[in-house]
C-alpha cells in the first residue's frame, strides 16, 4: 500500500517550515532580516513542494514518500506521513500561496507591540501544520494536528487582526474546536472497533478503512455524523459557516488568504479522505442530507455575497457558495465531478487567494474595507483594477480561466446521479456573474467618488519610498490623497496566480491527471460506480 | 455423618495440638515504609515548632519536608523494584499495596514536592503566604502589622505532611474503617491550612470554616454509610463487601442506602457536582500553595479511592448504580464547565474548571474495565501537574494589596510578561485538552476507555462540556494578549527560586506526557486492584 522511497522529502516539507519559524522567531529583532528569512523559507519549502510533485508517480500505489514510527505504542498510535494525489496537490497550493501572502503582509502596518518577525513566525508555524494535516495517514495523528493548526491561527487573527479581533478569533476558535471534539468521539470509537475486531486496535488510516468500512450501517451513520460535523464546520456548511464571514473580515488580508484558501480545504480533504472510504454505507445513505445543505450553501451563498456592503466578508459569502459546489461535486458521486472538486479545491485557493490579495491592495489605498467607500477607482489605478477583474471574473468561472473546468466537471459529472440538486445549483453561477461584476462597477467604474478616495489626485511615482504599501499620502493642507497603482512588489506577488489562472484555465492537464488515480481509489473505496461508464473502470478497484 | 464420625475419630486418635500462645507477628513494613517516613517526618516537625528557636523553622521544616519526601520516593522506587506483581496486604491487612496504590502514591509524592516547593516559597509574597500568627484577628492593628512582616506558621510544613500521609493510607485502605481514618487525617490539617493566608484573612476564615462544617458534614455520611454497609455485610472489609453483594438475599435497601452515603462523602472530597458547592469559596480564600496543594493532591487521593470503593467494593452491583453516577458525572460536567463561564476570579474559575475535571475523572472511574483505572489513573496525575503549575502562576500575579486574582486585572499581562503568559497559555491549553499537551492524552484515556465500556452518549456530552469549557480558558487567553493593559494593573513578581521549581516541574510533566505518554501509561496499567 505505501511506498517509502523518497520519504526525505515529504519530511523535509513537514520540518522545513518549523524550523523557520524558529529561526524567524530568534530573527525577530531586526524586521527585514525577519521578513527575508521568512520568505527564503517559504520559498524553499515551494521548491520542495515541486519536487515532491515531480517525484510522485502517478501510476504508482496510492499513498508515496510515506514514512511511519511509533509515537504511542499503548494505543497503537504511529507518527506517519504520506501523500496521495490530493494531498500532493493542497501541500503544493500551500506552498504556492505561503510566499505570496508573506509578499502581501511585507509591508503590512501591525498592530502596537507586535513585529512582523512574530508574525511571520506564527505563518511558517501554520503552514507546516496544514501540510501535516494533509500528509497524516494516522487518524489520531490526523486529529491532533487538526486541532493544533487552530492555535497558530487562533494568534494570528487575536493578535494581527482588525477591530473585532478577539470576538472573531474565539470564535473560529470554539467552532472548529467543538467540531473538533465531537470528531474526537468518532474517532475513539473507530479505534475501538478496530481494537474489536483486530485484536489490538490501531489507528492507521490504510487498516482502519480495510476493518472498519463494513460496519453496520447504524454504526457507521453516528460515526459519520461525529466526522461530519467536523468537517463541515471547517469547509464551511450552511448552518454551520457563520464564523466564516467574521474570522476573514478581521483577519489580516494574508491570514485571510490562508484561512480561506487552505485551512477550509480540510474539510473538504476530510469528506474525502475520511468520510467516503471509512463510511461508505453510510455516505450513501446520507448523501442527501450533504448535497441538501451544498445546494443551500450555494444558493444563500450566493444571494448573501450579493448584499454584502463589506469586501472581506463578501469574499467568505462568495467561499461559501464556491464550498457548497465543491461538496456537490464530492456526494453527488461520479468520478467526473469529484474530480472537478478536487481540482476546484486548488482552483479556488488560487482564485479567491487572487481575489482577497487584491481587495487588501483596495483596502490598503482606500483605508476602508466598505464598498460605499469607493467608486471610480479604476481611473487612478488601472492595473489594480485589471486584476480585480480577473480575480473577480475566475471566481465566476468564466470559459478560459481556471475555475471554469472544475466547476463544468461538478455540474456535469452531478447532472445524472443528482438533476434536481445541480439545476439548482446552476442558479448559483448566475447569481456570481451578478455579484462579482456589481461588485467591479461599483468600487472601479463611474465617476471618482467616495468617502476613501475623495480629494485624491491621481498619483505620480513617489521617490524615497514613504508610501511604498500604497499608505496614504496626506498632504498637510487640502487633504490630498495620492493613490498609486501596483507596485513592484504588488506585482511580483500577483502575477504567478494571473499565470496560473489563465494556465489552468488552458490547459488543466497537469493537476487533472495527478488527482485522477486518487479520485478512482476514492470512488472503489466508497463503493460508488460512474453512471454512465463503465465496467472496465469499475474492475480496476481492487 | 460418617465423614462426621470419622473427623471425630481422628481427633480423638491424633494428639491435637496445644492451643500456640497468642504470638502476633511484626508487621513486615517493607511496603509501608513511604507512609511511614511521610507521617514520623510530620512528628518530627512537630517537634521542630516546639524546640527550635523561630528563625531557625523555615529552613529546617523545608529541608525536613523536601527529605522526607525524598527519601519516602526512594523508599517507594525500592520497594517497587521487587514488589509483588498482584499486590500484598499490609499491616494487618487494613492496607492494600497494589499496582494501583503505588502509583497514587508515587503521584501523590510528586504532586506534594511541587506543592511543598510552592509553600515555602517567601519571596513572592515577601516571608511567605501564610500568616504569622493565625490567631491575630482580622482588620485590628495587629493583622495589619503582620501582612508586612516577614514571618510565618510553619506549621504548615508538618500539617501538610500529615495531610499527605492521610492522603496516601486513604488510596491504599482496605477496609472503610481505614478509609475513614485516613479520611480525616488528611482533612483535618487542609481545614486549618485553608485559614492561614496572610492578606485578605477574614475570606481565608470563612473559606476554612465552610471547608470544615461542610466536610465534617460529609464525613458524617461517610460514616453513615459505612455503619449500614458493616450492617449489611457484617465486616466492613472491601472484599467481604463485594463478596456479600455478589450472591445473597440481604436486604439491598442497606446496600444501597449504605453505598449512597458512603459514595456522597468521597464524591464531596473529590468536589464531585453537584457536591461541590465548597470548592469555589475555599479554593478562593485559600492561600494560593495550598489551593494548589489541595487541587491537585486532594483529588488524587479522593479519586484513588473512590476508584477501589467502586472496583473493588461494589464491582457486582454497578448495573444497578451505574446510571445514579452517570447523572452525577453529567452534573458535575455542566455545572464546571457552565458555572465556569460566569467566573470574574482566576482562582474560582479554575475551581469550577476542577468540578469539571472532576466530571471527567468520573467518568473513567466508572468505567469499571482495566482500561478505565489506567486511564483515570494517568489522567489524576496530568491533571494534577497542570493544576499545580497553574496555581503557581496565580501567585506570581499581584498589586499592591496582595494577589490580583480578578480577572480583570489580567488584560494585557502578555505585553508586560511575556513568558508568564506564555507559560500560564500553555497550563491552560491544557486544561481546554489540546493536543500536544498531556490534559488531551489524559482525556483521550479516559473516553476511549468509557466508550470501550460502551458509554459512548456520555462521551459525547463529555466533549461538549469541554468545548464549552474551552471558552472559559480561551477568555483568559483573549485578555492576556488582545487586550490592553490597565492602568494601574497588577505586576508580575519575579518568582524565586521554589516557586520557579515548582512552576517548571507542572510544566515540563504537562508537556512531557503530551508528547510523550507512553512510559506513564505504562505504570497506569502496570496491575488491577487487589482483592482479598
Amino acid at each position: 500500500m505505501t511506498s517509502a522511497t523518497n520519504s526525505w522529502v515529504l519530511a523535509a516539507l513537514l520540518l522545513l517550515p518549523l524550523v523557520g519559524a524558529g529561526v524567524v522567531t530568534a530573527l525577530r529583532a531586526d524586521a527585514r532580516t525577519a521578513k527575508l528569512t521568512a520568505l527564503g523559507f517559504s520559498l524553499a519549502e515551494f521548491a520542495l513542494a515541486i519536487a515532491s510533485w515531480v517525484l510522485f508517480d502517478t501510476g504508482g500505489a496510492r499513498i508515496q514518500q510515506s514514512f511511519s514510527f511509533d509515537w504511542i505504542p499503548a494505543f497503537g498510535v504511529h507518527v506517519s506521513f504520506g501523500v496521495d494525489g490530493i494531498a500532493l496537490v493542497m501541500i503544493a497550493v500551500i506552498g504556492l500561496l505561503v510566499p505570496l501572502v508573506i509578499g502581501a503582509g511585507w509591508s503590512e502596518k501591525l498592530p502596537e507591540g507586535r513585529t512582523a518577525g512574530g508574525f511571520f513566525a506564527l505563518i511558517l508555524l501554520e503552514q507546516a501544520l496544514t501540510v501535516g494535516v494533509f500528509a497524516a495517514t494516522d487518524v489520531f495523528l490526523f486529529y491532533v494536528l487538526f486541532e493544533i493548526m487552530l492555535i497558530p491561527m487562533y494568534f494570528l487573527i487575536g493578535s494581527y487582526g482588525g477591530a473585532r479581533r478577539q470576538y472573531a478569533a474565539v470564535k473560529f476558535f470554539l467552532y472548529s474546536f467543538l467540531g473538533g471534539l465531537i470528531m474526537l468521539a468518532s474517532v475513539i470509537a473507530l479505534y475501538v472497533m478496530s481494537a474489536d475486531e483486530l485484536g489490538s486496535g490501531t489507528f492507521d488510516w490504510a487498516t482502519l478503512v480495510r476493518t472498519v468500512s463494513d460496519a453496520p450501517l447504524s454504526t457507521q451513520i453516528w460515526l459519520f455524523l461525529g466526522f461530519f460535523v467536523a468537517f463541515a464546520i471547517k469547509a464551511p456548511l450552511v448552518p454551520l459557516h457563520t464564523w466564516l464571514p467574521d474570522a476573514t473580515a478581521e483577519a489580516p488580508i494574508g491570514v485571510a488568504v490562508l484561512l480561506v484558501g487552505i485551512l477550509d480545504k480540510v474539510g473538504t480533504f476530510g469528506f474525502l479522505r475520511y468520510l467516503l472510504p471509512l463510511f461508505p454505507a453510510a455516505s450513501a445513505e446520507l448523501a442527501p442530507l450533504v448535497l441538501v445543505l451544498a445546494v443551500a450553501g450555494v444558493v444563500y451563498g450566493s444571494l448573501l455575497a450579493v448584499g454584502q456592503s463589506d469586501m472581506k466578508r463578501f469574499v467568505a459569502y462568495v467561499s461559501i457558495a464556491h464550498f457548497g459546489f465543491i461538496a456537490l461535486g464530492i456526494f453527488s458521486f461520479s468520478s467526473q465531478a469529484m474530480t472537478g472538486s478536487v481540482t476546484y479545491m486548488v482552483n479556488h485557493s488560487i482564485a479567491t487567494g487572487m481575489l482577497i490579495l487584491v481587495i487588501g491592495m483596495v483596502i490598503a489605498r482606500g483605508g476602508s474595507s466598505r464598498i460605499a467607500d469607493y467608486g471610480g477607482m479604476a481611473k487612478l489605478t488601472p492595473l489594480l483594477a485589471g486584476m480585480l477583474l480577473i480575480a473577480g471574473l475566475s471566481s465566476l468561472s468564466l470559459p478560459g480561466t481556471n475555475s471554469f473546468i472544475s466547476e463544468f466537471l461538478v455540474l456535469i459529472g452531478s447532472f445524472p446521479k443528482a438533476p434536481v440538486y445541480t439545476i439548482i445549483a446552476t442558479v448559483g453561477m448566475v447569481f456570481a456573474a451578478l455579484y462579482v461584476l456589481w461588485l467591479y462597477q461599483r468600487i472601479m467604474q463611474g465617476p471618482l467618488r467616495g468617502a476613501a478616495l475623495v480629494g485624491v489626485e491621481p498619483g505620480e511615482p513617489v521617490s524615497g519610498g514613504s508610501s511604498a504599501g500604497g499608505a496614504l499620502a496626506t498632504a498637510t493642507q487640502t487633504e490630498t490623497k495620492k493613490i498609486l497603482d501596483l507596485t513592484g512588489r504588488e506585482k511580483w506577488v500577483l502575477a504567478p496566480l494571473l499565470v496560473l489562472i489563465v494556465g489552468l484555465g488552458l490547459f488543466p492537464k497537469p493537476v487533472l491527471a495527478t488527482v485522477a488515480p486518487t479520485v478512482d481509489a476514492t470512488m472503489c473505496a466508497a463503493g460508488q460506480a460512474d453512471p454512465v461508464q463503465s465496467a472496465e473502470r469499475q474492475s480496476q478497484c481492487p | 455423618m460418617s465423614v462426621m464420625s470419622s473427623v471425630l475419630f481422628l481427633a480423638q486418635v491424633q494428639p491435637v495440638p496445644s492451643p500456640a500462645p497468642a504470638k502476633i507477628d511484626p508487621p513486615a513494613l517493607d511496603a509501608v515504609w513511604p507512609i511511614l517516613i511521610v507521617l514520623a517526618a510530620a512528628c518530627v516537625g512537630v517537634l521542630f515548632e516546639a524546640f527550635l528557636p523561630r528563625h531557625q523553622r523555615w529552613p529546617a521544616q523545608v529541608a525536613l519536608s523536601l527529605l522526607a519526601l525524598a527519601g519516602a520516593g526512594v523508599a517507594l522506587a525500592t520497594y517497587l523494584s521487587d514488589a509483588p506483581e498482584a499486590g500484598e496486604m499490609a499491616m494487618f491487612n487494613t492496607l492494600a499495596v497494589d499496582r494501583p496504590a503505588l502509583f497514587l502514591w508515587g503521584t501523590l509524592l510528586a504532586l506534594s514536592v511541587g506543592a511543598v516547593l510552592l509553600i515555602a516559597d517567601r519571596s513572592v509574597e515577601p516571608g511567605g503566604a501564610f500568616v504569622a500568627t493565625a490567631a491575630i484577628r482580622p482588620g485590628t492593628v495587629q493583622d495589619r502589622a503582620q501582612v508586612t512582616a516577614t514571618g510565618m506558621q510553619t506549621e504548615v510544613f508538618p500539617l501538610t505532611l500529615f495531610a499527605l500521609g492521610g492522603m496516601m493510607i486513604f488510596c491504599a485502605a482496605n477496609d472503610l474503617l481505614t478509609m475513614f481514618i485516613a479520611l480525616e487525617v488528611l482533612s483535618l490539617p487542609l481545614y486549618l491550612m485553608c485559614g492561614l493566608a496572610r492578606r485578605r484573612r477574614l475570606l481565608s476564615q470563612e473559606a476554612a470554616v465552610k471547608y470544615f462544617l461542610l466536610g465534617a458534614f460529609a464525613s458524617a455520611f461517610f460514616l453513615y454509610g459505612v455503619a449500614l454497609l458493616y450492617g449489611y455485610a457484617g465486616s466492613v472489609r472491601l472484599a467481604d463487601i463485594s463478596a456479600a453483594a455478589a450472591g445473597t438475599d440481604r436486604s439491598d435497601t442497606l446496600l444501597f442506602a449504605g453505598m449512597g452515603l458512603l459514595v456522597v462523602g468521597l464524591l464531596f472530597k473529590a468536589s464531585v457536582g453537584p457536591f461541590h458547592t465548597w470548592t469555589p469559596d475555599v479554593y478562593q480564600g485559600a492561600p494560593t500553595p495550598v489551593t494548589a496543594f489541595m487541587a491537585a493532591c486532594t483529588k488524587v487521593a479522593a479519586f484513588g479511592g473512590i476508584l477501589r470503593v467502586l472496583q473493588v467494593a461494589f464491582e457486582s452491583t454497578q448495573w444497578e448504580w451505574r446510571g445514579v453516577l452517570w447523572g452525577v458525572a453529567i452534573a458535575s460536567m455542566v455545572i464546571g464547565a457552565i458555572l465556569g463561564l460566569t467566573q470574574t476570579d482566576v482562582k474560582r474559575m479554575i475551581a469550577y474548571s476542577s468540578v469539571a475535571h472532576a466530571g471527567f475523572l468520573l467518568i473513567g472511574a466508572i468505567a469499571l474495565t482495566d482500561r478505565g483505572l489506567s486511564g483515570t489513573l494517568f489522567y489524576l496525575l496530568t491533571y494534577g501537574f497542570t493544576t499545580l503549575a497553574a496555581f503557581g502562576v496565580i501567585s506570581l500575579v499581584r498589586d499592591s494589596s496582595g494577589e490580583a486574582t480578578h480577572l480583570s486585572q489580567w488584560a494585557g499581562l502578555a505585553k508586560r510578561s511575556p513568558l508568564v503568559a506564555g507559560v500560564f497559555t500553555f497550563l491552560l491549553l491544557a486544561l481546554a485538552g489540546i493536543p500536544l499537551t498531556s490534559g488531551f492524552v489524559g482525556k483521550f484515556v479516559v473516553f476511549e476507555a468509557a466508550i470501550d465500556d460502551g458509554m459512548a452518549p456520555l462521551v459525547v456530552i463529555a466533549l461538549v462540556a469541554s468545548a464549552v469549557a474551552a471558552f472559559f480558558y480561551l477568555r483568559v487567553i483573549v485578555l492576556m494578549y488582545f487586550s490592553e493593559p490597565a492602568a494601574d494593573g497588577p505586576t508580575v513578581t519575579v518568582p524565586g527560586a521554589f516557586t520557579t521549581a515548582a512552576i517548571t516541574l507542572g510544566v515540563l510533566v504537562t508537556l512531557l506526557l503530551g508528547i510523550l505518554p507512553s512510559f506513564a501509561l505504562d505504570w497506569a496499567a502496570g496491575g488491577a486492584f487487589a482483592i482479598r
